[in-house]
C-alpha cells in the first residue's frame, strides 16, 4: 500500500493511494498562489498598469521588458495568470480509478487531471460540492476570458534567466509546471465524470474497497472519506471544522479504528480565532462606513461569505447602519446565493429546521428581498448605474489579480476613507497588495479559517486513536515565523509520517485476511471438532470462485463415478490425481488404547519394545513394525496393502485432521 | 434455517392504511403507518394489537420507516407513536419530515374540528411524534443499530418519496412505498441499483394497467379543460395539496401562457403558497430539468394561478379550481363539487386514484345520485373525467423495477387482490421467482439461504488463486484445502500448516515404509535408473527426480534400491512416504510389485 503525494500544499492536497487493487486519488487542489507573481488583470483600461516600465537586468544583458514589468518596486509577469498544478510526472494519471473530492476548494485542478491525461475513471463528490465547485470553476474561467491577454510569457521561466531575476520571482518553484486556466468545455467535460454521493453512503469500488464520505463540517457538502476493506481502514481527513457555522457538523466517531489517518487541511492561521476575527471584521466595517468610506471584501463566491452576510444581517441594524447597501459582484453571485438555499440536508440542524417551516435557511434571502443585498454578475451593466456609496462590496478574486476586485482596488485604493478587509486565509495580504502600492486605503487583515487548529486536532486524534498518521511536512514542525511555538505542530506517538511534493510513502500495513463466503451447502457439510475449550476446527475442501474481487467457496464436485466397463483395469493403473492433498495430522497415538484397538481388530500378537522416543510394536504374525512416538508414527509393512491401510485407519482414529 | 417474515397490517390486497411488518435477522421493522380514507371507524388505522395486545410497541419494533407523506402511508403515525405508544426511531426523508406534519394537522382538523370526532390525536401529539423522526438522505446508509442498516432510494411519486432497503447481515428486503418509473413534469423516475434483495415488497396500484404515454394524457387533459372553459363551464380538479397539484399547475401555467388564456385558475386552501415553497427549498428532489434551470426561472412561481376564496365558487363565468382533498371525501373540494354538480356545462377531472368508500370513488363508478348528510340527494349532472395522473408505476414499471433490483422473491401490497393475482402470475412466469400477496394479518415467510462470511488468510487465498490460474477450468475445478478455525464468534480459514501453528499444536508425522522385491538382473544403480524411466513414463504430471546419492524422489516419496544379500538379482526396493502422499505411495508400491517392463 503506497501513497503518492502530488502536492505539498497542506490545504490544497492531491494524493494518490494505492490500496489493494485500486488507485484512488484523494482531492486535486489547485494552488492559485502562483497568480501572485502576475500583474492584475484590470476590467477597465488602467493607465497606471499599462504604463509600467519593462524589466531589464541591471547590466542590460537580459531584456524581458515585454514579459516582466516593474511595479511598486517589484517585478511581475505580464501575462495571463497561471496556477501551480499537482505533480503530473510521479505516476501515470491514466491509471487512476477514482478521484474522491472532499470539498469544492479541493477540486479546482480537476480539469487538468481528467482531461488530456487518458483518465477514464470516475470522480465522487457530494451534490453541493459538485454544484458549488462548478460555480467556482466557471467564475475562474469567466474572470480569465473576460480580459483576454494576447501573450503568454515563457522566456522568464528559463532556468538560466529565472536565476538572475529579482525576488520573489527568482525563488518561485516548479514554474514550468504552471498552467493557465482551463476552458468552459474542459470544466464541463471534467464535471460530467462526477458521480454524486451522500454522506454515509457506502460506495463499492470493484468489489475490493468501500469508500464512504462523512460530513466534515467545513463547507456545504464537505466530506472526509473512509477507505476500507473488511480488514483495513484508511481515513482521509481534509478541511474539517468543529465550529458551528452553516454546514452539517463534523462526523467524528466513524473515523475511529483507522489503521492510517491521512491528515490535511488544518487551519492556515492557527493563531487567529475565527470568532474574534468576525468581531474585528464588523467593527472595522462599521468604522469605515460611519466615516463615509467604502468597504471592499475580497472573497470567494461561496463559503465564509454566507456566514459574513448572516453576521452582518444581525450586526448592521444593531449598529444603526441598516441602510448601508451590500453588493455581491460575481458572475456566479446569483447562483451561489440561490444554491445555498436548496441544500437543507447538508446544513446544520438550526438551518435545517428552518426549511420545515418552510423558510429559506439563510437570512440573505431576506437581505435580498428587502433590497439590502444586491447581486450583480459584474461591474458592467446595472451595477454602475445603481450603486450608492458608502457601501460594502463582496467580490473576487481574493488574490486581487483578476475578477471585479481589481477594478475596486483601482477605484478606491487612493482614498484613505476606504478599507479593504481580507477574510480569506489563502493568500498573504501583503503579497496580494504588492502591485497596488502605494495605497492610501486602509488594510485590515481578519483571516477567517474555520478549519481544525492544532489543539482541536490533537484532541480529535486522542479520541479516534489512529494507528498511524500521515500529514504534510509543515505540520510536523512549528511555523517558520514562530519557531518557538511547539504547540503549533503535531506531536504524536508514533511520530506522524510526513510527506512533501513528490514523496512516495509506503504505508505500514500488513494485510493478512480477506473476506470469503462459504455457500450454505458447503457450510452445512462441514464437521467441526473441538480442539480445545471454545476452539473448534473443521477441514474445508472446496472450490474457489473469484469474480469481481469477491470470493466464494462452493462444495467440491463429487468425483465422477468410474464408468463400470472393460476399461476398469486400466483405470486402476492410472496414477491418482495429484489434486487432493491429505489433511495435516496432529495429536498422539497413545500406546495402551492403540494396543486395545489392535486387539479388537484381531491383531493379538504384539511385541512392545521401549525406545528412547517411544515404542516399537512388532506385529509378529504379520511381520509389521509400528514405531509410535509422540509426534510421529511410522508403519513398516511389506506386501500387504490391505493390512497397511487397515493399520493406517486405526492410527488415524487417534489423530486430529487439519 | 433463517427466514424473513412479512405481515401487512394494512395494504395487504388493499389500497389504504399501508403498514407492513417485517422480521429479518431478529429485527422487527414497521414499514409505513398509514390511514384508510374509506373508513371512519376503527378500520381507519392498522390493527396494532397484532404486534402486542397491551402495552407499548417500543420493545417490539426496532424502527419505523415512512416512505412518503401521503396520509395512507403516514396518517396513523401520531396514533401509533403517541396513543398506542412507540418511542423508537422513525425514519423518513427531509421533505417527508417537513410536509408530513402539515398534512397530519390538516387531517386532524377535518376529523376533529369539522366532524367533531373525539378520541383522536391532538396537535401536540403530532409535534411529539415528529420529535421521534430521524431524517435521512438518499443513499445514506443509516446504521439503526449494530446489525440493522437502512438506505433510501429515489422513488419519484411525490416530493421526498423514497424506497427503502433494509439489511441485516447478508439478508435484505426492499420496500418501494409508492413509486413512479417515468419522470413527470416535476419529479424524476425511481431508481435502484442491482441490490438483489431477498424480498422486494412493491406497491401494485396499477398492476394491470399499461398506461399510454404521458404526453397523450397531458394533451387530453388540456383539451378537456380548454373546451370546458371555452363554453363557459367551470372545471373542478380535486387534488392533494402536494404532488399531482404541482405537476398539473405547471402544465396549466405553461398552456395558459402559450394560448394566452384569460380564464382564472385558482388553487384552494392556504397551503398552496407554502406547498410551492417546499418545492423551491427541496428543488434537489425534483427532476433534472427543473433543477438545472431553477436559478434562472423557478417553475414553482406561478403567474396565472391565484389563491382561491370560498366566495369565488359562485362567480359567474368559466374558471379552473384545484381543490383539496383529492378523493372528494371531505373539505373544500367536496363543497365546491356540491355547488357545481348540477350543471352539465361544468366538469370534474379526477386526476388520481380514489379508494373505496369516498365520494370520488362513487362518482367514478358512474353513480349519478349521491346521498348526502341530512338525507338530501345530490344529482350529478356535470361531466366526469378520470385521468390517471397519479404517479404510480404501471405493470411495465413494476417489471422494470424487478429487472433493476433482481430480487429473489417478490411480494405485492397496495393494490386490489384481483389485479395482484394477474401481476403475480406474470411475474412468476417472466422471472421464475416466487411472488406473494398476503392479505392483512397474514404472514408470508420466505426462507433465506445466506452464505457464511469467513476470514480467509491472504496467504492461502493468494496461493490458491495463483495455482488456479487466471481462468478457472470449469471441467477440472481445483479443490482448495484449508482449516476453518472457529473461536469466539470469529471464523477464519487458514492453511492447515498455519492452523497447527496458531493452535499451538505440533504436527504428527505418519509415515509408511514398504519393501518391494523385484527380480532385476542389473546393478543397483541400473535398477534405480530403470525405475526412474518407468515412473517417468507412467507419472506424467508429477515431479520425479533422480538424485545422485542413489534415490529417486517422486513428489516427497523416497525410493531406494538395495540388492538382496543372498541373491544379487533380487532387488529390494524401499519406498517411504508420508500420509500426505498416501494415495501416490500406495499406487507406487502396487505398481512396482508388478515388476518393471523389460
Amino acid at each position: 500500500m503506497k501513497l503518492y503525494c502530488l502536492s505539498g500544499h497542506p490545504t490544497l492536497p492531491c494524493n494518490v493511494l494505492k490500496f489493494k487493487s485500486t488507485t484512488i486519488m484523494l482531492d486535486c487542489g489547485l494552488d492559485t498562489t502562483a497568480a501572485l507573481y502576475f500583474l492584475p488583470l484590470p476590467l477597465v483600461h488602467s493607465p497606471r498598469l499599462s504604463k509600467l516600465p519593462g524589466w531589464v537586468s541591471k547590466d542590460g544583458a537580459i531584456n524581458l521588458e515585454k514579459e516582466l514589468k516593474e511595479c511598486s518596486g517589484r517585478v511581475f509577469v505580464d501575462s495571463q495568470p497561471e496556477f501551480c498544478l499537482p505533480e503530473k510526472e510521479l505516476l501515470d494519471l491514466s491509471t487512476i480509478d477514482v478521484i474522491l473530492i472532499s470539498n469544492y476548494h479541493c477540486m479546482m485542478a480537476l480539469p487538468y487531471i481528467t482531461e488530456h491525461t487518458g483518465f477514464t475513471g470516475a470522480v465522487y463528490a457530494t451534490e453541493p460540492t459538485l454544484q458549488i465547485g462548478r460555480l467556482l470553476m466557471e467564475e475562474l474561467v469567466t474572470f480569465m476570458e473576460r480580459v483576454p491577454k494576447a501573450q503568454a510569457a515563457t522566456c522568464w521561466k528559463n532556468k538560466e534567466i529565472q536565476r538572475l531575476l529579482p525576488g520573489p520571482l527568482k525563488d518561485a518553484v516548479d514554474v514550468w509546471s504552471w498552467r493557465k486556466c482551463y476552458s468552459v468545455q474542459e470544466v464541463n467535460s471534467a464535471l460530467s465524470k462526477v458521480q454524486l454521493v451522500g454522506y454515509s453512503q457506502k460506495v463499492e469500488l470493484f468489489g475490493a474497497v468501500q469508500v464512504t464520505p462523512l460530513s466534515s463540517g467545513y463547507s456545504l457538502g464537505s466530506s472526509n472519506w473512509i477507505i476500507q476493506s473488511h480488514y483495513e481502514k484508511v481515513s482521509y481527513v481534509s478541511g474539517s471544522s468543529l465550529l458551528t457555522t452553516h454546514p452539517q457538523p463534523m462526523e467524528q466517531s466513524s473515523l475511529k479504528n483507522s489503521d492510517v489517518l491521512i491528515l490535511t487541511g488544518l487551519t492556515q492561521i492557527p493563531t487567529a480565532n475565527p470568532d474574534g476575527m468576525l468581531g474585528e471584521f464588523c467593527s472595522n466595517l462599521a468604522m469605515t462606513i460611519r466615516a463615509g468610506g467604502n468597504v471592499l471584501v475580497p472573497c470567494y463566491s461561496s463559503g465564509v461569505i454566507y456566514d459574513l452576510l448572516e453576521c452582518l444581517y444581525q450586526f448592521m441594524d444593531s449598529a444603526n447602519l441598516g441602510s448601508t447597501p451590500f453588493y455581491f459582484i460575481s458572475p456566479v453571485a446569483n447562483s451561489s446565493l440561490e444554491f445555498s438555499q436548496i441544500f437543507a440536508e447538508w446544513l446544520c440542524q438550526n438551518k435545517q429546521s428552518k426549511v420545515y417551516l418552510p423558510e429559506p435557511p439563510f437570512p440573505h434571502a431576506e437581505l435580498i428581498q428587502t433590497n439590502k443585498l444586491k447581486h450583480y454578475p459584474s461591474i458592467h451593466g446595472d451595477f454602475s448605474s445603481e450603486f450608492r456609496q458608502p457601501c460594502v462590496v463582496f467580490t473576487g478574486h481574493p488574490s486581487l489579480r483578476f475578477g471585479d476586485v481589481v477594478h475596486f482596488m483601482e477605484l478606491w485604493g487612493k482614498s484613505s476613507l476606504n478599507t479593504i478587509i481580507f477574510t480569506e486565509p489563502d493568500f498573504s495580504y501583503l503579497d496580494a497588495l504588492a502591485p497596488y502600492q502605494p495605497l492610501a486605503m486602509k488594510c485590515v487583515y481578519c483571516p477567517i479559517d474555520t478549519r481544525l487548529n492544532f489543539h482541536q486536532v490533537s484532541k480529535l486524534l486522542k479520541d479516534i486513536q489512529p494507528l498511524h498518521v500521515v500529514c504534510p511536512e509543515p505540520y510536523t514542525q512549528p511555523p517558520p515565523a514562530q519557531p518557538h511555538r511547539s504547540d503549533l505542530m503535531l506531536e504524536l506517538q508514533p511520530p506522524p509520517m510526513a510527506y512533501r511534493r513528490c514523496s512516495v510513502l509506503g504505508l505500514p500495513f500488513r494485510r493478512r485476511y480477506e473476506r470469503i463466503h462459504l455457500l450454505p451447502e458447503l457450510a452445512r457439510s462441514l464437521v467441526p471438532s473441538e480442539i480445545k475449550a471454545g476452539v473448534s476446527v473443521a477441514t474445508v475442501s472446496a472450490v474457489l470462485q473469484s469474480k469481481d474481487n469477491k470470493h466464494v467457496l462452493q462444495p467440491a464436485p463429487k468425483p465422477t463415478p468410474v464408468p463400470p466397463s472393460k476399461k476398469r483395469k486400466r483405470v486402476t493403473e492410472e496414477p491418482p490425481e495429484s489434486l487432493n492433498p491429505k489433511p495435516l495430522l496432529s495429536g498422539a497415538v497413545p500406546l495402551e488404547p492403540f494396543l486395545a484397538m489392535l486387539h479388537k481388530n484381531g491383531i493379538t500378537e504384539v511385541k512392545v519394545e521401549e525406545t528412547a522416543d517411544g515404542h516399537i510394536l512388532h506385529l509378529q504374525t504379520e511381520d509389521v513394525l509400528i514405531q509410535l512416538e509422540e509426534d510421529a508414527t511410522h508403519i513398516i509393512c511389506d506386501n500387504n496393502e490391505p493390512l497397511r491401510t487397515a493399520l493406517r485407519d486405526l492410527v488415524l482414529r487417534f489423530l486430529q485432521k487439519l | 434455517m433463517p427466514d424473513i417474515k412479512v405481515t401487512p397490517l394494512g395494504a395487504g390486497q388493499d389500497v389504504g392504511r399501508s403498514c407492513i411488518l417485517v422480521s429479518i435477522g431478529g429485527k422487527n421493522i414497521m414499514l409505513d403507518c398509514g390511514m384508510h380514507m374509506g373508513y371512519n371507524d376503527d378500520r381507519r388505522f392498522p390493527d396494532f394489537s397484532y404486534v402486542t395486545q397491551n402495552g407499548r410497541l417500543t420493545e417490539f419494533l426496532d424502527c419505523v420507516i415512512i416512505s412518503h407523506f401521503h396520509l395512507d402511508h403516514c396518517g396513523a403515525l401520531p396514533y401509533m407513536s403517541e396513543m398506542v405508544g412507540y418511542d423508537g426511531p422513525i425514519y423518513m426523508t427531509h421533505p417527508t419530515k417537513a410536509i408530513c406534519p402539515i398534512l397530519l394537522e390538516d387531517f386532524r382538523k377535518i376529523t376533529v374540528d369539522k366532524k367533531g370526532e373525539t378520541n383522536f390525536f391532538t396537535s401536540q401529539m403530532i409535534k411529539d411524534c415528529m420529535k421521534k423522526v430521524v431524517p435521512l438522505n438518499l443513499h445514506q446508509t443509516v446504521q439503526v443499530d449494530e446489525e440493522l442498516e437502512i438506505k433510501a432510494y429515489y422513488a419519484g411519486h411525490v416530493l421526498g418519496a423514497a424506497m427503502f432497503q433494509i439489511k441485516v447481515g447478508l439478508e435484505s428486503v426492499v420496500y418501494t412505498g409508492d413509486y413512479n418509473m417515468t419522470p413527470d413534469r416535476h419529479l424524476g423516475a425511481a431508481w435502484i441499483d442491482k441490490c438483489r434483495p431477498d424480498i422486494l415488497i412493491s406497491e401494485s396500484t396499477y398492476a394491470t394497467t399499461i398506461r399510454d404515454s404521458k404526453r397523450c394524457r397531458e394533451r387530453d387533459f388540456l383539451k378537456k379543460v380548454h373546451e370546458t372553459v371555452e363554453r363557459g363551464g367551470k372545471v373542478l380538479i380535486p387534488v392533494f395539496a402536494l404532488g399531482r397539484a404541482q405537476e398539473l399547475c405547471i402544465l396549466l401555467e405553461t398552456f395558459w401562457e402559450r394560448m394566452n388564456l384569460k380564464a382564472p385558475i385558482y388553487f384552494s386552501t392556504g397551503l398552496t403558497e407554502k406547498a410551492n415553497h417546499y418545492y423551491k427549498l427541496f428543488i434537489t428532489w425534483t427532476n433534472q430539468k427543473i433543477r438545472k434551470t431553477f436559478v434562472q426561472r423557478n417553475m414553482f412561481e406561478f403567474k396565472h394561478i391565484k389563491a382561491f376564496d370560498r366566495s369565488y365558487a359562485d362567480n359567474p363565468g368559466p374558471m379552473v379550481v384545484f381543490a383539496t382533498p383529492g378523493m372528494l371525501h371531505a373539505g373544500q373540494s367536496l363543497q365546491i363539487f356540491k355547488k357545481w354538480a348540477g350543471n352539465e356545462k361544468n366538469m370534474l377531472i379526477m386526476p388520481g386514484y380514489c379508494v373505496q368508500g369516498t365520494v370520488g370513488h362513487k362518482i367514478l363508478n358512474g353513480q349519478k345520485k349521491l346521498e348526502m348528510e341530512g338525507r338530501a340527494t345530490l344529482e350529478v349532472k356535470l361531466q366526469v373525467e378520470y385521468m390517471s395522473f397519479s404517479a404510480h408505476a404501471d405493470a411495465k414499471g413494476i417489471m422494470q423495477l424487478i429487472r433493476m433490483a433482481e430480487p429473489r422473491n417478490m411480494l405485492l401490497v397496495h393494490g386490489e387482490a384481483k389485479k395482484m393475482e394477474f401481476l403475480k402470475d406474470k411475474i412468476e412466469q417472466e422471472f421464475s421467482i416466487s411472488c406473494y400477496m398476503p392479505a392483512n394479518g397474514e404472514t408470508t415467510t420466505v426462507v433465506t439461504n445466506p452464505s457464511v462470511p469467513v476470514d480467509i488468510s491472504l496467504n492461502l487465498l493468494k496461493r490458491e488463486m495463483a495455482l488456479g490460474g487466471p481462468l478457472p477450468d470449469a471441467k477440472r475445478p481445483r479443490t482448495m484445502h484449508g482449516t476453518l478455525i472457529m473461536k469466539d464468534n470469529s471464523l477464519r480459514l487458514v492453511s492447515p500448516e498455519q492452523a497447527l501453528k496458531e493452535l499451538g499444536l505440533s504436527e504428527h508425522q505418519l509415515r509408511f515404509t514398504c519393501r518391494v522385491q523385484l527380480h532385476d538382473p542389473h546393478s543397483d544403480t541400473d535398477t534405480l535408473g530403470r525405475i526412474y524411466t518407468h515412473l517417468k513414463s507412467v507419472l506424467k504430471s508429477y515431479s520425479i527426480q533422480h538424485v545422485p546419492d542413489g534415490t529417486v524422489i517422486v513428489e516427497s516419496i523416497v525410493i531406494k534400491v538395495t540388492a538382496s544379500a543372498e541373491e544379487p538379482n533380487l532387488k529390494v526396493v524401499l519406498l517411504s512416504w508420508s500420509y500426505q502422499d498416501e494415495e501416490l505411495g500406495s499406487f507406487l508400491s502396487t505398481l512396482l510389485k508388478k515388476g518393471l517392463p523389460s
